[in-house]
């Protein structure tokens, strides 16, 4: 049967078994809008480009499918980037469909025209210009290939406008094989076998477990390796939720917001073990200083992912969860058994850390608290919710203070620390998930990055719940400027921030706002019993800095605890 | 140090860019790059040569395999290898030292491949030592222009390079379907 390109890509996506897309019309892409008129394909309208790739990731972190949008060229091209390039930093399996001008007018300056394949060339696992429709469904079974299998990723294709409106002969093939791209999912024995006999030998392990544990479905292999080695825990921003917080081994998270305690275990390990992360620098800190008494095992499905940045002792490529029951295999097959009695001390040790510093806050009765707003709604969804965040103070302080017991309950952007990405990821994934409780942990000044979604939400009756932590402040930025800066507070005061609970209204959603600690809990309840959006405007501590804190370029042992005085503030800036 | 890099990737447009932008990201310099079709004409062979630290290169080496298009990388510093480069050398050639130039063309085995009443353009190969002293010796005369291909390299011995598959047909024998109504 002869379809056109427009047909094929709707067609396509069905057999690929999209449910759902989110996009933005426009010139050359019209045609395909067109079938989707008809199509059973659900489409959601966002009102800016830059969202529909984020909703896309955001439905893809929620459920593990791989995400699509559909833009149009150029400017429609151009606006996804931000929304791609955050896809490719957390590894995140989104398929972008740009439009094109037609073939012949490329490279004409012609109207609504980018070279969106070269300006997102490194941005994408890999992306795609189709020239010729024939190509154009096989092109889009690889790109849903390569965007979901190995280390996933954003996968663009843009097809010019006369590929969309030619005719072929329709084939869908089932399965695609690119001699140039094969994975590695299963790790090499010797080495598995290595790393179980330094797990067994190690008398201060720590598992450092990140966002590729999530990727690859390990928290149960995760959670036994753990239980079987007594050791400890923790995850990085992008791992959160991959492994239970409410478990005594459990570290919670490490770097430069990390618990001290955490760093401190960290630092003091022999042993790490790093499952899907990448030794980041918000991580490692002062590279030099990363766990200097360590060993590192390092397990990562992207074999450019170890020694990167620190060197690896025993590299194991190849898929997390593979790679884990492989290792439990191998461990229980040892005669070897650790030394119950020093894992039980180091153990012990750091509990008696966590008691020395634990992760905390001056709580307050007069203003709130924004780590108390963080807390609150960790206890009222119960490990229920999916939380997605912004990037700032929120940010950190959503990882610090809420307990994660869940995988993909947890989506902020970790790798390019995108502002405005946590509202549409909520819409994305309340789209995936309908019945849950999404919320948006939001700084006033993140939210306003994408603020205009508010339509998308009422257009689609999404009850995406967003609180907004208002400090009235671009919150890390007048931290950094109070600790580093000698509070030189440059640009980081917002005025001008609009009235949020009038302006939800005028949306046409519910606005809540919440001045002082007792209204938090009660405001919160009402929020998740209203079936519709709501926006919650809590007015916070305009001062609040989140502790503990690495300056950048620090080792994480140098951490700073709590709001430094005059003089340590002056002696931090001479070290500098 | 310097590395001599093969690689074999997939002959369609766009992979030319997405190599060298892994080099230009980092802000490298590529020293020599040429690009051919091999004996399978869907595979081309790139023979790119950087300088680098080796923990740099490393790392570009596993990110040049990252690539969907690239097919294998094989870094032939370390190995047995003949490296080559072709240059054309358009050289100043007065009637006084015509025949001098010509001697030094013959020492190095080149070609004069264009004669005009005052130059030579001479073809030379070989590998770099000899290239570098040929263009020195021919200084002293005046050298107008230096055109030179971009060194191309393969490992010494039996060995070949390693077997690639056939990419099957772009049209895979998939099911043929409907639109759905």
């Amino acid at each position: 049967m002869r379809l056109t390109g427009a047909q094929i890509i709707v067609e396509s996506l069905l057999r690929e078994g999209v449910e759902v897309i989110f996009g933005f019309p426009g010139g050359v892409i019209l045609p395909v809008y067109d079938v989707l008129y008809e199509s059973p394909l659900k489409h959601i309208l966002v009102r800016h480009e830059q969202a529909a790739a984020h909703a896309a990731d955001g439905y893809a972190r929620a459920t593990g499918k791989v995400g699509v949008c559909l833009v149009t060229s150029g400017p429609g091209a151009t606006n996804v980037v931000t929304g791609v390039a955050t896809a490719y930093m957390d590894s995140i399996p989104i398929v972008v469909i740009t439009g094109q001008v037609p073939t012949a007018m490329i490279g004409n300056d012609s109207f609504q025209e980018a070279d969106i394949v070269g300006i997102t060339r490194p941005c994408t696992k890999h992306n795609y210009l189709v020239k010729d429709v024939k190509d154009l469904a096989v092109t889009l079974k690889e790109a849903f290939h390569i965007a979901s299998t190995g280390r996933p990723g954003p996968v663009l294709v843009d097809v010019p406008k006369d590929v969309i409106l030619a005719e072929a002969t329709y084939h869908y093939p089932d399965k695609v094989y690119i001699r140039s791209y094969n994975p590695t999912y299963n790790g090499h024995p010797g080495q598995i076998l290595k790393a179980a006999k330094a797990l067994v030998k190690a008398k201060r392990p720590v598992i450092y477990a990140g966002g590729g544990v999530i990727h690859s479905g390990a928290s149960p292999e995760l959670l036994k390796l753990a239980k079987l080695t007594h050791a400890p825990v923790t995850t990085t921003l992008m791992g959160l939720g991959c492994f239970p917080q409410d478990s005594p081994l459990s570290l919670g998270m490490l770097g430069m917001h990390g618990a001290w305690y955490t760093n401190t275990a960290v630092s003091s390990s022999d042993l790490i073990l790093a499952v899907g992360a990448r030794f980041d620098d918000r991580v490692t800190g002062k590279v030099e200083e990363f766990a200097p008494g360590a060993s590192i095992i390092h397990i990562d499905i992207d074999p450019s992912a170890i020694s990167k940045n620190v060197r690896v002792d025993i590299p194991v490529v190849g898929d997390a969860k593979n790679v884990l029951a492989k290792l439990i295999e191998a461990l229980e097959g040892l005669p070897e058994r650790p030394n119950l009695k020093e894992r039980k001390e180091w153990l012990k040790q750091i509990q008696q850390w966590k008691k020395m510093y634990p992760l905390t806050y001056e709580r307050s009765g007069t203003v709130i608290k924004p780590q108390y707003v963080v807390e609150e709604i960790s206890r009222l969804t119960a490990g229920e919710a999916i939380i997605t965040t912004e990037v700032g103070q929120t940010q950190m302080w959503v990882a610090q203070f809420f307990q994660f017991t869940r995988p993909r309950s947890f989506l902020s952007s970790g790798g390019l620390g995108t502002m405005g990405y946590g509202f549409p990821a909520a819409i994305g994934a309340q789209v995936a998930f309908p019945d849950r409780l999404v919320i948006d942990i939001a700084g006033d000044g993140s939210f306003q990055m994408n603020i205009q979604e508010l339509a998308t939400v009422v257009h689609y009756n999404l009850p995406v719940k967003v609180a907004i932590i208002n400090n009235r402040y671009l919150g890390m930025i007048r931290q950094w400027q109070e600790l580093f800066f000698g509070g030189r507070y440059s640009y980081s005061e917002i005025a001008g921030t609009p009235d949020f609970v009038k302006l939800a209204e005028a949306y046409g959603a519910v606005g809540l706002r919440a001045t002082r600690p007792e209204e938090v809990v009660p405001v919160l309840k009402k929020a998740f019993s209203i079936k519709g959006p709501v926006v919650i405007d809590f007015h916070v501590d305009p001062e609040e800095c989140v502790f503990p804190m690495v300056p950048a370029g620090a080792s994480i042992k140098e951490m700073i605890l709590e709001k430094p005085s005059r003089e340590i503030k002056r002696a931090i800036r001479a070290v500098k | 140090m310097r590395h001599t890099i093969s690689v074999l990737v997939e002959n369609r447009f766009g992979v030319l860019s997405r190599v060298s932008g892994l080099f230009s990201g980092r802000g490298f310099n590529i020293e020599s790059l040429s690009v051919g079709e091999t004996q399978e004409p869907t595979i081309s062979r790139m023979t790119i040569v950087v300088e680098g630290d080796d923990l740099i290169v490393e790392q570009i080496k596993k990110q040049l395999n990252k690539l969907i298009d690239v097919i294998k990388v094989i870094d032939l510093t370390g190995e047995e290898f003949v490296e080559r480069e072709l240059i054309l050398a358009k050289v100043n050639a007065e009637p006084g030292v015509r025949a001098e130039v010509l001697r030094i063309a013959d020492i190095f085995r080149a070609k004069v491949v264009d004669v005009t009443p005052k130059t030579y353009t001479l073809e030379c190969t070989g590998d770099e030592s000899k290239v570098t002293a040929f263009l020195e010796l021919l200084k002293p005369y005046g050298i107008q222009e230096v055109v030179r291909t971009g060194k191309v390299a393969i490992a010494r011995g039996r060995k070949a390079a390693p077997k690639v598959e056939k990419q099957p047909p772009k049209k895979l024998p998939g099911k043929v379907v409907g639109f759905r109504e």
